[in-house]
C-alpha cells in the first residue's frame, strides 16, 4: 500500500508560514525598531515605575473595596444570570412547543456569542457607568451560556418522576418543582458555580470600559501615570485569579473527584 | 396509616434558608448597585431604543465595507503574529520549565535532584504570572508603553499565550514516553538533540492541536483587546459605539460572529489535515 501523500501537508504548512509573515507586513510591526536600544529603554523605564507598588494604608483600603465590589459583581452577575438563564432554558428544552424553541435557543445564542467587554461597553451606555452596568453585563452573558447547558440539562433529565406527579394530579409547577428539580439541582449549581469562578476573572477586567470594580481602578491609575498605584492594582488582580483558581482546583477535588 | 401532607413538608427549612441566602446577598447587592430599572428610565430607555433602531438595515456602504475587511484582516493578523511570537517565547520556557530533559532525572526514575527542580521554579514561577495576569490587562500595558494600535495587541497576545504555551507544551513533553530521550542522553547526545529526536516526534502533534486551539481563542481575544485601543475589530467597534452609530455596531458584531465561526472551520481543517 502506498502512503498518502505528503505534499498536501507541506504545501499547508507552508501556506502557514506564508500566513504568519504576511500579518507582521500587513500590520507594520518592526521588531527590529521595537528591540533596538532607544525603545527598550523607554519600556524599561516605565516598566520600572511599576516595580515600586503603593502599599500605602489609603490605596490599600480603596483596593479592598475594590475587590468586594469586583467579586459582588461577579456574585450577583452569576446570580441573576442563573435565574434568567433558567427561565430561558424552560422553553429552549422544548417544553413549551416547537416556535418557542427555536425562538429561546436564538435568543441564546446571541447572548452567548457577544463576549462580557462589548455587553460591559454597550451596557455603560444604556445605564451609565459604575458597577451596575459590568453586573448586567455579566447577566446577559452568563444567561446564553447558562440557559444553554441548563436546557441541556432539563432535556437529559428522566421525565417518569414528573409524569407521575402530573398522572397522580399534581399541577405542572410541582411536577416540576418536585419531579424535575431535584434530580437537575446538583447539576444546576455546578455550573453555576463554574461559571462563577469565570466571572470572577471577568469582573476584574470589565472596568477598562467603564464598568467598575478592580479594572476600572487600574484604567484610571493608568491613565493618570500613577504607575505605582497601577501595580498594586495588578498585584491584587494576579492574587484574585490565584486565589480562585487555588480555592476551586480545591473545592474540585474535594467534591468531584473520588 | 399514611395521610398524604397537603403541602411540601421541608417547604419551612427552605424558606428560611432562602432567606438566609437572601440575608448574605443584601451585601452583594449594595456593592454591585444592581439595578436593572435603570435600563427602564424613559432618558436612557430613549437613548438605547434609538441605538438598537439603528441596528436595521447593518451598514454597507461602500466606504465602511473597505474599512471593515481592513480591520478584520488586522484582528486575524494580529492574533497569527502574536500566536508566532508566543511560540517564540514558549518553546525554551517549556524546556527551560520541563522535567523530560533532566540529566539528573535519568537515573532516578524520572525525579529531578532538589537543586534540579529549584533551577525550574524561576521560569515555571515566570509563566504563571505571564498567564495569569489577564491578556487585557498586558494590552492596556503595552497600549501606555508603545502606543496605540496592533502592536500592543500582537504583544499582549505574544505574553499571555507564551505563558500558556510554555505551561502546557512542558507538561505535554513531561507526558511522553521518556525513554527514547534518556536513551540519547546517556548515549552522550545533547539535550536538543534528545528533545528534537526523542521527544518532539511523538510530542509534536499534541503541540500542534493545542496550537491551533489556542490561535482561535486569540482571535476572540485580539476583538476584545481592541476596546482598550489594541487596534483591530475590537477597537471599530469601541469607536463605533461612541458615536452611537447601531448601524456599523450591527455589521461589525455580524462579522465578529462570521470570524469565530470561520475561524471554527479553519482549526477542524487544520486539525485533520496535519494530525
Amino acid at each position: 500500500m502506498k502512503a498518502p501523500s505528503r505534499w498536501p501537508t507541506y504545501a499547508l504548512l507552508l501556506a502557514l508560514l506564508l500566513a504568519v509573515v504576511a500579518s507582521f507586513r500587513f500590520l507594520g510591526i518592526d521588531l527590529g525598531s521595537l528591540l533596538s536600544g532607544d525603545s527598550l529603554q523607554q519600556m524599561g523605564q516605565y516598566a520600572a515605575g511599576f516595580m515600586r507598588p503603593d502599599f500605602s494604608p489609603g490605596h490599600l483600603k480603596a483596593i479592598t473595596q475594590g475587590t468586594l465590589e469586583t467579586l459582588a459583581m461577579s456574585a450577583m452577575g452569576t446570580l441573576l444570570a442563573a435565574l434568567l438563564g433558567l427561565a430561558l432554558a424552560l422553553p429552549a428544552a422544548g417544553r413549551f412547543g416547537a416556535l418557542a424553541l427555536h425562538l429561546t435557543r436564538l435568543i441564546l445564542n446571541a447572548l452567548r456569542a457577544i463576549p462580557e467587554l462589548v455587553w460591559a461597553a454597550l451596557m455603560v451606555l444604556a445605564a451609565g457607568l459604575g458597577p451596575n452596568a459590568g453586573t448586567l453585563a455579566l447577566a446577559l452573558h452568563t444567561a446564553g451560556v447558562l440557559g444553554r447547558l441548563f436546557a441541556e440539562a432539563l432535556e437529559n433529565a428522566p421525565n417518569e418522576p414528573a409524569e407521575a406527579i402530573r398522572l397522580s394530579g399534581g399541577s405542572a409547577v410541582a411536577a416540576f418543582c418536585y419531579g424535575t428539580l431535584p434530580t437537575v439541582w446538583p447539576q444546576l449549581l455546578a455550573y453555576s458555580l463554574y461559571r462563577w469562578e469565570n466571572n470572577i476573572r471577568m469582573a476584574s477586567v470589565l472596568g477598562f470600559v467603564g464598568a467598575g470594580g478592580l479594572g476600572q481602578m487600574l484604567y484610571v491609575a493608568l491613565s493618570l501615570f500613577q504607575e505605582a498605584q497601577a501595580a498594586t492594582v495588578i498585584l491584587a488582580m494576579l492574587l484574585l485569579v490565584l486565589a480562585v483558581d487555588a480555592l476551586s482546583g480545591w473545592a474540585r477535588q474535594r467534591w468531584v473527584s473520588h | 396509616m399514611l395521610s398524604p401532607a397537603r403541602h411540601d413538608p421541608a417547604a419551612l427549612p427552605r424558606l428560611l434558608l432562602s432567606l438566609l441566602a437572601l440575608l448574605l446577598l443584601w451585601p452583594g447587592l449594595q456593592l454591585s448597585e444592581l439595578n436593572p430599572a435603570v435600563l427602564l428610565e424613559p432618558n436612557n430607555a430613549a437613548n438605547m431604543g434609538g441605538f438598537l433602531a439603528d441596528f436595521w438595515p447593518p451598514a454597507h456602504d461602500r466606504e465602511f465595507l473597505s474599512l471593515l475587511g481592513r480591520a478584520t484582516l488586522e484582528t486575524l493578523a494580529i492574533a497569527t503574529a502574536g500566536m508566532a511570537l508566543a511560540l517564540l517565547i514558549a518553546l525554551p520556557a517549556a524546556l527551560l520549565a520541563s522535567r523530560a530533559l533532566s540529566l539528573s532525572a535519568v537515573h532516578r526514575g524520572g525525579r529531578p535532584a532538589w537543586w534540579a527542580r529549584l533551577a525550574r521554579w524561576p521560569v515555571r514561577s515566570l509563566l504563571i504570572v505571564l498567564r495569569s495576569v489577564p491578556e487585557i490587562v498586558w494590552a492596556l500595558l503595552f497600549v501606555r508603553a508603545v502606543g496605540l494600535g496592533p502592536t500592543a495587541g500582537v504583544l499582549a497576545i505574544a505574553i499571555t499565550y507564551a505563558g500558556m504555551l510554555g505551561k502546557v507544551y512542558g507538561e505535554i513533553f513531561e507526558s511522553q514516553d521518556p525513554r527514547p530521550g534518556h536513551a540519547l542522553m546517556v548515549a552522550g547526545s545533547g539535550r536538543l538533540q534528545a528533545f528534537a529526536y526523542g521527544i518532539l516526534p511523538s510530542a509534536s502533534a499534541e503541540m500542534l492541536s493545542y496550537k491551533v486551539y489556542r490561535w482561535e481563542c486569540a482571535i476572540r481575544a485580539s476583538v476584545v483587546m481592541g476596546f482598550v485601543g489594541a487596534g483591530g475589530l475590537g477597537q471599530q467597534i469601541d469607536l463605533s459605539m461612541r458615536m452611537f452609530a447601531g448601524g456599523e455596531v450591527a455589521s461589525m458584531l455580524l462579522t465578529f460572529l462570521a470570524l469565530v465561526l470561520l475561524a471554527d472551520q479553519i482549526s477542524r481543517l487544520l486539525r485533520t489535515r496535519l494530525l
